[in-house]
């Protein structure tokens, strides 16, 4: 279908666009690749009158380490994440999910900030940005302010930006040392939404005989609920959990291994297990076409398993 | 109406554009481009695969002005006049078409992963391929002639 009439502003800096936005208030909408807001307006599921694209500013894009967080400009593409050595080395977990999102072509448009603000629960990088604590850096014509990942998806497609508002980059606290990560997700067909995903995120710990525990871990659902979640009460139980020893060692945050096959759990397994049995708890998975709620709290707690067992592994 | 210009399969065009309109829609409509085929309208079907800048998007999912000063290649600026591009003989070779309607997106999407990989394994052409969906063939004749039009690519010292 054909999107009904628009303006079209090409923003020349970050402070033009705010202007325009603030003086358009709730009928704009910004434009960087597209790849989310396209189709809603070729659905005609959207009306803005006027497109505010910032796809072009330089000052948006790009990723820097900056010490103790990466720093990620809104309109870098999933493309140039997953290519990132800063990303890789900083925050592997980014590029990992991000490898998994929707196809190549998609990828070389869409950008990492774009998928956040249109917040949409089934989309793979929210889950991420809750399970590191991500910091979401907003504009406006009176300034700048910071909020947390939490605080940021606040319902269904809606975040913390007010109209007027532009997110301009995201920070990703790094993890330090003897972390593993996994994005484990489960969908239709290749490219499709995720039906539900697990962003995971363990620190292992190596005795001196060689015995394995997990000392910290971080969950996050991908389409659980509205919003995306944390799996706090997963992350309690998994501390102190004891792990195999590693069959094979994998590349630590390639992001080859968010295609690893499953695990068999078994013995040393089982707190990991029970960890991940909580998983659905505190989550509101929805209805459609593809799932039922129980098949959702179902697949939350399997994929969960797999997350953090895949997560350990890489260690 | 905004005023852009894009280069199309080598030739510069200066057009005068609505906002909306999309970029498939300007090089059909506008440009008679029509080898590069809508298929859906969710952004799933990959039919109308080019190249923009080098690298393969989807144009149904892209407005003609974000495309203002960038340089296209559609299905149609492959061939070198009568002779076929490597990897579109290699698609009729391999009969890895049965319709055709997803073949031009087939080849821009395989022509963008031999970019990044010249000499793929099946895996990896089943993940490059990903974004392109056929209705008609199973995908393994697709498969077989991604393989041999990188190959032939290869020999002939082909990049795109």
């Amino acid at each position: 279908m054909i999107p009904a009439s628009f303006d079209y502003v090409r923003a020349s800096s970050v402070d033009e666009a705010v202007e325009v936005l603030a003086d358009a208030g709730e009928e704009a909408k910004v434009l960087s690749g597209g790849q989310s807001l396209l189709p809603l307006l070729r659905l005609r599921l959207a009306y803005p009158s006027v497109l505010v694209d910032v796809g072009r500013l330089p000052e948006l894009r790009g990723v820097r380490d900056e010490g103790g967080h990466v720093h990620i400009g809104a309109t870098t593409t999933h493309d140039e994440i997953i290519r990132s050595p800063v990303v890789r080395a900083g925050c592997p977990l980014v590029a990992l999910a991000t490898a998994t999102v929707a196809d190549p072509a998609v990828r070389h448009r869409g950008t990492f900030g774009g998928s956040m603000a249109h917040a949409d629960p089934a989309g793979d990088l929210p889950a991420v940005a809750v399970a590191l604590d991500m910091e979401f850096v907003l504009r406006s014509t009176t300034g700048e302010r910071v909020v947390t990942a939490t605080d940021f998806f606040t319902d269904y497609l809606e975040t913390a930006l007010e109209p007027g508002e532009i997110l301009t980059a995201v920070r990703v606290p790094k993890l330090g040392e003897g972390w593993g990560y996994h994005y484990e997700k489960f969908h239709r067909t290749a490219q499709a939404w995720a039906i539900v995903g697990v962003a995971a995120a363990v620190r292992v710990t190596v005795s001196e005989s060689g015995a394995r525990h997990v000392a910290e871990a971080r969950v996050g659902l991908t389409n659980m609920g509205p919003t995306p979640l944390r799996a706090t009460a997963v992350e309690s139980a998994a501390v102190d959990a004891e792990l195999p020893p590693v069959p094979h060692a994998t590349a630590n945050g390639s992001p080859s291994t968010a295609r690893l096959p499953s695990a068999n759990g078994s013995g040393p397994h089982d707190t990991l297990r029970e960890a991940a049995s909580l998983a659905d708890g505190d989550t509101s998975p929805t209805a459609d076409l593809h799932a039922t709620p129980d098949y959702r709290r179902h697949l939350a707690r399997v994929l969960t398993h797999r997350a953090l067992t895949h997560a350990a592994a890489t260690v | 109406m905004t005023r852009i210009t894009v280069t199309v399969d080598g030739v510069a065009h200066e057009e005068e554009v609505e906002p909306r309109l999309l970029l498939v829609h300007l090089l059909r409509d506008r440009l008679g481009k029509i080898g590069t085929p809508v298929g859906c309208d969710t952004s799933n079907c990959g039919a109308c695969t080019i190249m923009m800048d080098g690298r393969s998007v989807k144009s149904c999912s892209v407005l003609a002005v974000q495309a203002d000063g960038s340089e296209l290649l559609t299905v149609e600026g492959l061939a070198d006049g009568p002779t076929w591009h490597p990897m579109q003989r290699a698609f009729h070779e391999e009969h890895a078409l049965q319709c055709g309607y997803c073949t031009p997106g087939m080849i821009m999407a395989a022509l963008d992963l031999l970019k990044d990989d010249p000499d793929p394994s099946d895996e990896a052409i089943r993940h490059g391929l990903e974004g392109n969906l056929c209705r008609c063939t199973g995908y393994s004749n697709i498969v077989k002639a991604v393989r041999r039009g990188a190959r032939a690519m290869s020999d002939q010292e082909v990049t795109t």
